[in-house]
């Protein structure tokens, strides 16, 4: 049994739903009890999507149970299929649902349909939302997928993005435009916006190009092997990663990239290069997502804006190896977890000058009063904006650099900041202009620097700290005081506050 | 000043109810947490469930509440259903953890879900357990708000009747009790009218665990909530008689809700005129407004909260708008015998849900306006139809004279919307 107060990711079951809500001319029948149909809204109004899930759901109730919860999932499955007639059909159990034993996919095998019924075994007990997503775009492409001609060299799939994934629907149409670029057609792209006709229609691309491996990483791995089909796996997010990928797609349809990767690089390389950037060099930062998007972001966020990874952590435990690895690399050690509150105490211990993170360390992050961009799902309305905003290829590498900069302060504003202290409108609750008006969230208590009850500040110590601007004071003290323990000094001078801060000097 | 009601027997009998069952697009009990927390500012609600619990809860409370809330999810996983982990123990543990770390907790709701009603855990048993421990700080409670016994709003009268079990003894004092949760803002005027009538009046929930009202054998109740059937049920239990009247939505039902307490308490006409003339004017002035904007307007409802009927009964005697179909998830007779009767004859009901059998009513209908659930406004919106999102009725302040000009404003808001875009 484990408290949880938010997750990072729901039950198998909606990573189903992620699936079959992407594609078209696939339905859902899901058992399951009064209550689960929240999981419609997901799509409906975050990602803000005109039309309902194709999901049917049982609905079954106390009285039902015992009974005929059985024949009940027989007449749901067969009202669903001639209500919409879908081209395939996938059924499988909820939490509540798998504890009754049904045996959906034995049911609905009774029946007889038309069409390819696929069953879904999803351990709710044991396994997550994403493994759920992956375990779902398997089966259909295991029960779906039939040998074909290949269509020639220059031809792929793209594989893993899904509904309420993380700026997928712009991902795609940047790879998209990147691979048209290299000559590289893509027969299909899935499970976004493919039909299971599609799905059969796989094997005949010579690769695949597997964007998500959450999502895709079992389904290319069951298409190498059962259909020779090579897949890539350098995740295109960064101008370097962009590249890296260019390279790998050209080299397995056997195109020249050359050309496009001299014509194409993006903004981000002169705009990390402006001298306006500096401000961005050895920024503190902590990485948290899923672990695609944590170990790209980390990668960038060394490489491509010269920031400090002191924090890496993932909640996607199917990828805590190549997570420790790359934190090895960094020199530092993955938080693999999916308690928000371990994330949180790692936070406020680490004082980051930006979280990257989810939606969760949005509010950790507001919480310590600390900038936060969000990297990766868990999705809120805001990660679906209007305009188009991917996070792959050269114009995601734009987009990142603009989103990831934005909620710090910049060159000039931290100078104006120094030398106008004092004036009203630059107190220590003011945000950064671009923010507006708004005070800024006092920092919660687990933030607060409490001076250790041995160590008191002389007053012209205390003086000379308040010269200090206010987005640095509070490490400052903290810095400070850990010296002057470190010292075992009682009393805090002048002399001592710059003693420590040659100290600390990087 | 009084407005008549016509209660009308025979029509209310006549009323064709439509029972349906199906796929039901409605949350369960355990969605009322999202209010109820915020209510009992020092309770906690633990949510002893899957992961599937967790993850609503969260998606309807939105990741919008930016403090640390004060309610939870203990998941249960493989190894307690395996009984490789004693799920007590297990339960314990969980339940220390988060006193230790919330040590502001004075009362803590077990609430039982779809999985461990299905595995029969029992925590009532646990709640006792817990409380031998932990008595007096902290006072364990336990009820269910499983979606296999309990609709949204349900959750709340499952909360509510297990504190009734618990409340003080009044005695023979005489006093009204008002049970439902309402917002503090709604819930001050409430007491301030009575407090003018001279009828001493309390609420429940309390806004705090220490500050839960008294029920003994003279105490009345009001329900200001249509869905509290086992809370009237547990307050009659306890010696409490309920007073019958419709729902304190719109002016007109404001009146006579209000007006079934000063009668009961023998307040004189002349004083009930004087106490509410005031803001019954001002209502009924700012309704004016928006019953020009909804007036002749058709509305279909889908079932949501159970607080449809009053709705419905609202927008068609005081917005003059067309009932095209009213849904409640269960409708329960007797709490609801005036607001049938007040219904205009004839007016559709339906009680449960298919949803696509419903969908497919409503789009043949093509209503002006639809009150619906989140997972189908937008779908219906891209349809061409005009939707209001139900559960805006629920979190919003709708009850009482001040609100009612805001609770046509929802509906008139959408229709708004609609005029005004041109893209």
């Amino acid at each position: 049994m484990q408290l949880t107060l938010w997750t990072y990711e729901g039950p198998p079951h909606i990573g189903a739903m992620r699936v079959a809500t992407a594609m078209k001319g696939l339905h859902y029948v899901l058992h399951a009890p009064q209550g689960d149909t929240y999981a419609d809204l997901l799509f409906t109004m975050i990602e803000r999507r005109g039309a309902r899930p194709p999901v049917t759901y049982t609905t079954f109730q106390a009285r039902d149970l015992g009974k005929d919860t059985a024949d009940l999932f027989k007449t749901t499955c067969a009202a669903a299929y001639e209500r919409f007639l879908p081209q395939a059909m996938i059924v499988g159990a909820s939490c509540t649902a798998e504890l009754i034993q049904d045996d959906p996919g034995g049911l609905a095998s009774t029946l007889g349909l038309p069409i390819p019924v696929i069953p879904l075994e999803l351990p709710a007990y044991q396994k997550k939302e994403n493994w759920g997503a992956s375990e779902t775009f398997y089966r259909l492409t295991r029960a779906l997928a039939k040998p074909g001609d290949k269509r020639g060299p220059k031809t792929c799939n793209i594989l893993g993005p899904t509904a309420l994934g993380f700026r997928n629907r712009d991902d795609i149409v940047e790879v998209t435009r990147l691979l048209d670029a290299l000559g590289i057609e893509v027969l299909v792209t899935a499970p976004m916006n493919a039909t299971p006709a599609d799905i059969a229609k796989l094997p005949e691309a010579a690769f695949n190009v597997s964007l998500y491996p959450e999502v895709s990483d079992a389904t290319a791995r069951f298409l190498e092997k059962n259909f020779g089909q090579k897949f890539t796996t350098t995740i295109p997010i960064g101008v370097g990663a962009t590249r890296k990928f260019l390279q790998e797609v050209a080299e397995l349809a056997g195109v020249d990239a050359t050309e496009l990767l001299v014509r194409e690089t993006g903004r981000l390389p002169w705009y990390s290069r402006s001298v306006d950037s500096t401000y961005l060099t050895g920024k503190r930062v902590f990485v948290f997502g899923d672990a695609t998007h944590a170990m790209a972001a980390a990668r960038m966020a060394k490489s491509e804006l010269a920031f400090d990874v002191v924090g890496i952590g993932t909640y996607s435990r199917e990828f805590a190896r190549p997570m420790r690895e790359l934190a090895a690399e960094l020199g530092i050690e993955a938080l693999i977890s999916d308690d928000y509150l371990d994330v949180e105490a790692k936070v406020a211990e680490l004082q980051p000058d930006l979280v990257l993170g989810t939606q969760m360390e949005r509010h950790i992050a507001k919480r310590l009063g600390v900038p936060c961009a969000v990297i990766s799902a868990p999705v809120h309305v805001q990660d679906f904006p209007a305009r188009f905003s991917p996070q792959m290829g050269f114009e995601g590498a734009n987009v990142i650099f603009d989103s990831w900069v934005h909620p710090l302060m910049m060159g000039l504003e931290e100078h104006l900041l120094h030398m106008f202290k004092d004036d009203f409108e630059f107190s220590e609750n003011a945000a950064p202009s671009h923010l507006g008006h708004q005070k800024q969230e006092t920092a919660a208590p687990v933030a607060a620097v409490t001076t250790p009850e041995t160590l008191s500040w002389m007053p012209e110590a205390e003086a000379e700290l308040k010269k200090i601007p206010f987005f640095v004071r509070k490490k400052a003290r903290r810095n400070t005081e850990a010296f002057a323990v470190s010292r075992g000094l009682a009393h805090i001078s002048i002399e001592t506050l710059y003693d420590a801060k040659a100290h600390y000097s990087r | 000043m009084n407005i008549p009601v016509n209660i009308n027997q025979a029509a209310c009998d006549s009323q064709p109810i439509l029972r349906e069952r199906g796929q039901r697009e409605v949350f369960c009990g355990l969605t009322s947490i999202v209010w109820l927390h915020r209510k009992i500012q020092d309770a906690f609600f633990l949510v002893v469930g899957s992961r599937t619990c967790a993850h609503l809860i969260q998606s309807a409370a939105g990741v919008m509440i930016f403090a640390e809330p004060r309610f939870a999810t203990a998941i249960i996983d493989e190894r307690d259903l395996a009984g490789l982990a004693d799920i007590d123990d297990e339960l314990d543990r969980v339940v220390n953890r988060l006193l230790e770390r919330r040590p502001d907790i004075k009362m803590l709701f077990l609430v039982g879900s779809c999985p461990s009603e299905v595995i029969k855990l029992d925590l009532k048993r646990a709640a006792q357990r817990l409380n031998r421990e932990h008595l007096p700080n902290v006072r364990v409670l336990n009820y269910s708000g499983s979606g296999i016994e309990t609709t949204f709003t349900q959750g709340e009268d499952a909360c509510l009747a297990s504190l009734v079990q618990d409340l003080p003894d009044a005695g023979n004092k005489t006093n009204l009790l008002i049970a439902g949760a309402l917002p503090d803002a709604v819930e001050d005027q409430f007491l301030r009218l009575f407090g003018d009538m001279g009828i001493s009046c309390s609420i429940l929930p309390g806004r705090r665990s220490n500050a839960m009202p008294a029920v003994g054998k003279n105490t009345v109740f009001l329900m200001a909530q249509p869905f509290l059937g086992d809370t009237a049920r547990a307050l009659k239990d306890r010696g409490a008689t309920a007073l019958q009247a419709p729902f304190p939505i719109g002016a007109e039902g404001t009146t006579l809700w209000l007006k079934a307490a000063a009668d009961h308490f023998n307040v004189p006409q002349s004083m009930f005129d004087n106490v509410t003339a005031a803001p019954r004017q001002r209502a009924e002035l700012a309704l004016k407004a928006q019953r020009a904007k909804l007036s002749g307007k058709s509305i279909f409802f889908f079932p949501d909260s159970q607080l449809e009927l009053p709705l419905a009964r609202f927008a068609a005697r005081e917005l003059g708008m067309k009932l095209v179909e009213v849904g409640t998830p269960y409708l329960h007779a007797q709490h609801m015998a005036q607001e049938l009767a007040m219904l205009p004859a004839g007016t559709a009901l339906s009680e449960g849900q298919d949803v696509d059998r419903q969908l497919d009513r409503c789009r043949a209908a093509k209503p002006d306006i639809t009150v619906c659930g989140l997972g189908l406004a937008n779908p219906l919106e891209a349809e061409g139809l005009t939707t209001k999102w139900s559960i805006e009725l629920v979190f919003s302040p709708i009850h009482g004279y001040e609100q009612a000009a805001d609770l046509a404003g929802l509906f008139a808001r959408p229709l708004s919307r609609r005029e005004r875009l041109a893209v």
